[in-house]
């Protein structure tokens, strides 16, 4: 097991140093200069020069890698081109409200998809199921930021239930949680159901059933515990998928998380930046992803970490 | 609308040369129904990026940045004429080198200390020294000492000398009719030393300055709070206790606020797609304020690639694109242009009618450059609406006169590299990174988009016109800093501007109108809210009826 988890971590490392290279090369090759972006339309040649040459902008390649990498393993981010500020300080002030609004988008898209997949296992085959099944693809398939403006509209807009958007309270949380969640919830509404089909039908239900126990007693106490657990595990890849998630539904809501930081860093080529946001979820995935399978094997016991 | 006579140096003009000059006593009548008090929320999408007046450069930070910090020059409000600021007078000398600039006594910082001629000359040091990185340094050019201090080989302007606290002298290494308004400029805004000492290179973040108002909160990536500095130095203002920017909102969130009456401002403007809407609501019009701004959208045609290099397809595709019909397209929000200056710069040359629209005449010019067959070409824009579709409506007007364009539509950043890059763009439409100027004077829509200084390789010239006659004729008319010759300094920039056009490295396609939408609580003078310097709103001056 320790040894299993050094491998792992190791790896997680190299990855991460490699996901820093061909970001930072990427970046490098773009055909846009940052500098450009940073002296503006009235600065002079020797206005561009300059700044080019305070950021080191004009070293090779190499060089440039070098000199950031070796800042990244002490922690230093760097400092935005345009925000002319520390990129360690700006994540760390929009880090809680990007995690919050992950939890929101985690309890959100459990809820509905676990209710939606359980009810449509248990009515396989009728009409409800299909048409869970319907909602379960819209909703896979459906683009955020439609989502995001509709629900406000309707939800904000035309009912009052909700802020239009914005920070701060529980209630802020709630439409921007529902649109990041909406597409994990079709997902897990359909593994949900996958799931539960197949518990419905092992050798322990049916022993269940003829000992006399109530309908709701075997679903709930025997069928639902042993579904849903192979379902937990698939959490921590979420995390990917909820950073392509983040940069439009913060949008949308105007809420103050990484994913809208990372959304103008990219309009203006403020690379500190983007390479800042791409640190910090690269290493959020990768992490993710390695607890994800941590936790299998406590949830499934046949499964053995080597 | 602004129908002000708005010249220049009317201030300079209206007074003799050596004496001097000081502030006429009403240079703007405040409103007599302003009331003191309560505050106002304005929204943008984008962080707000500093608030250090030497970096800060752009529409979102530069009238923040206006209402924080001071200048020795300023504007009466609402117009595009020059005041004095900070300064309460000045002196020109007899050639026109020297300025000497009195200062206001009893000017306080926000940190409570008195401003003084060290301050001005500690700022304007600051601002030309390579190591701040000011996008604007290039600005102070002129002064006495500016390439000493670019090179890094001085690090204090030799031309700044300070008299006595209460006097600065500026001496210039050449005659220039630009200096008073580049004194107006953020970049030229007084900083108190210590502040910079104190916050180094975080300074944006923590700015003091002279302002109407100060900082009071800043929560990064939501909201900005501004609160009224109670010691300002102009009697009166600013009206309001408060404002406060809230940041990350979509252009279409903060409009659907501002129908709820959330919110005062929406300093992005009333998104396109819903302008229709808010126009024929007679409640929602009526809170919208239109006025003209310093802007041309144009496209470039690029003079070093052929067929461009050839003065009669740069005239025949002038004459072939439908002006009008691409100010409709932007739901005319615009007025066609004739010309590379707006109407409202003056310089603006009003008897000339450009070139017309006429695909026949457009189409026999190219046949005899010996193109009757037309060309193929492509053509550079950003990739925002409603451009893409400005780009389409190019496209199929050349059509018409048998030239085949291919749309290359990018990101904002990617075009400007080409277009910056020699060879790299033969046409490129300006759309979204179209020249706004930075001081209402002619020059400023020469030297960097038409002149050689910017013919260069990741300047903003994207025609790669350089004419040296021109550049001289522009050099010549930039000398002219008596304010007495002052028509015939506008006369010679017309000349400069209709040289230009007979060149044709660009056909001049609208200039933008501004629509500034507010809350129906907020009030004062429409022209504060579409104030040619202080975009989207002067809020110095503007108050809240509730």
């Amino acid at each position: 097991m320790l040894a299993y988890l050094i491998r792992r971590l190791v790896q997680t490392a190299l990855i991460l140093v490699g996901v820093s290279f061909v970001t930072f090369l990427l970046l490098y090759v773009l055909p846009a200069d940052p500098v450009r972006q940073i002296a503006g339309r009235s600065a002079t040649a020797q206005t561009v020069e300059n700044i080019r040459h305070q950021l080191g902008l004009d070293q090779p390649f190499i060089v440039q890698y070098a000199n950031y990498f070796s800042g990244l393993v002490q922690g230093d981010f760097g400092r935005s081109y345009l925000q002319k500020t520390e990129v360690g300080a700006l994540i760390a002030s929009r880090l809680p409200a990007t995690l919050l609004l992950m939890l929101g988008a985690i309890f959100c898209e459990l809820l509905i998809g676990l209710t939606l997949g359980s009810i449509a296992a248990i009515k396989r085959g009728k009409w409800i199921d299909q048409l869970l099944m319907v909602f379960s693809f819209a909703a896979v398939s459906a683009p955020q930021f439609v989502v995001g403006l509709l629900a406000l509209y309707i939800f904000a807009v035309k009912l009052g239930w909700f802020p239009i958007g914005g920070y701060g309270t529980f209630a802020h949380l709630v439409l921007p949680s529902l649109t990041l969640g909406i597409m994990g919830s079709g997902w897990y509404s359909r593994m949900m159901r996958s799931s539960m089909v197949d518990v419905l039908r092992a050798d322990f239900i049916r022993t269940a059933r003829a000992k006399g126990l109530t309908r709701w007693r075997v679903l709930g106490r025997h069928a639902l515990p042993n579904a849903i657990l192979p379902i937990i595990a698939m959490i921590g890849i979420d995390i990917g998928l909820f950073m392509s998630g983040i940069v439009v539904v913060e949008s949308v809501f105007g809420w103050p998380g990484i994913g809208q930081l990372a959304w103008q860093a990219i309009q203006r080529v403020d690379i500190p930046i983007i390479m800042g946001v791409t640190m910090v979820s690269a290493t959020a995935i990768v992490l993710g992803n390695l607890l994800a399978d941590l936790i299998t094997p406590f949830i499934d016991p046949r499964i053995k970490l080597r | 609308m602004f129908h002000h006579k708005l010249t220049a140096s009317a201030l300079a003009l209206s007074l003799s040369l050596v004496a001097p000059q000081l502030a006429a006593a009403q240079d703007y009548t405040p409103d007599p129904n302003a009331v003191d008090g309560g505050g106002i929320i304005v929204t943008y999408k984008d962080d707000v990026a500093t608030l250090d007046p030497a970096i800060g450069y752009d529409w979102q930070n530069w009238s923040m940045i206006k209402s924080l910090f001071d200048g020795l020059m300023d504007y009466i409000p609402g117009t595009t004429d020059l005041r004095p600021g900070l300064a309460e007078s000045y002196e020109i000398s007899e050639d026109g080198m020297t300025f000497t600039f009195k200062l206001r006594q009893g000017v306080k910082f926000h940190n409570g200390r008195e401003m003084t001629a060290e301050d001005v000359k500690y700022s304007l040091d600051r601002v030309t020294n390579p190591e701040t990185m000011s996008p604007g340094a290039g600005f102070f050019g002129m002064i006495a000492g500016y390439d000493a201090m670019a090179d890094g080989s001085a690090d204090s302007l030799s031309g700044v000398t300070v008299i006595d606290p209460y006097t600065v002298e500026i001496k210039l290494s050449r005659p220039d009719a630009t200096f008073l308004h580049v004194m107006a400029l953020n970049f030229s805004s007084v900083v108190p030393k210590e502040a910079v000492d104190e916050y180094g290179a975080d300074f944006g973040k923590h700015p003091v300055g002279t302002g109407a108002f100060k900082l009071a909160d800043w929560t990064i990536g939501q909201k900005l709070v501004f609160e009224k500095n109670a010691d300002y130095w102009r009697d009166g203002v600013p009206y309001l206790d408060s404002i406060t920017f809230e940041v990350g909102q979509e252009p279409i969130v903060a409009l659907l606020r501002l129908q709820q009456g959330e919110v005062d401002v929406p300093g992005d403007g009333i998104p396109p797609a819903k302008f229709q809407e808010v126009m024929s609501d007679p409640a929602q019009a009526e809170r919208v304020v239109v006025g003209g701004q310093l802007h041309t959208g144009y496209i470039t045609l690029n003079v070093t690639m052929p067929p461009f290099d050839n003065v009669e397809v740069r005239r025949a595709v002038n004459m072939a694109i439908n002006k009008e019909r691409i100010t409709q397209i932007i739901n005319g929000r615009a007025e066609p242009a004739t010309q590379p200056l707006p109407p409202s710069m003056p310089g603006y040359t009003t008897d000339y009618e450009g070139y017309a629209f006429d695909p026949e005449a457009a189409k026999a010019m190219l046949a005899e450059a010996g193109l009757g067959d037309g060309f193929a070409t492509e053509l550079y824009v950003m990739n925002t609406d409603p451009n893409p579709r400005i780009a389409q409506a190019i496209q199929q007007d050349l059509k018409a006169i048998g030239v085949d364009v291919a749309i290359k539509s990018l990101a904002q950043a990617n075009v400007i590299e080409a277009g910056g890059t020699e060879g790299g763009a033969p046409m490129i439409w300006s759309g979204g990174m179209a020249w706004i100027a930075d001081f209402p004077d002619p020059s400023n829509f020469y030297g960097p988009i038409l002149g050689c200084a910017g013919a260069i390789e990741g300047g903003w010239n994207w025609s790669w016109y350089c004419n040296p006659e021109l550049d001289a004729m522009a050099a010549e008319a930039d000398s002219i800093t008596d304010p007495a010759m002052i028509e015939a300094r506008l006369q010679k920039w017309s000349d400069v501007y209709m040289k230009v056009m007979e060149d044709a490295p660009w056909v001049p396609v609208f200039n933008e109108s501004r629509y500034t939408m507010k809350s129906e609580r907020m009030g004062g003078d429409d022209a504060l809210y579409v104030d040619p310097v202080s975009i989207p709103v002067n809020y110095d001056y503007v108050y809240v009826t509730e």
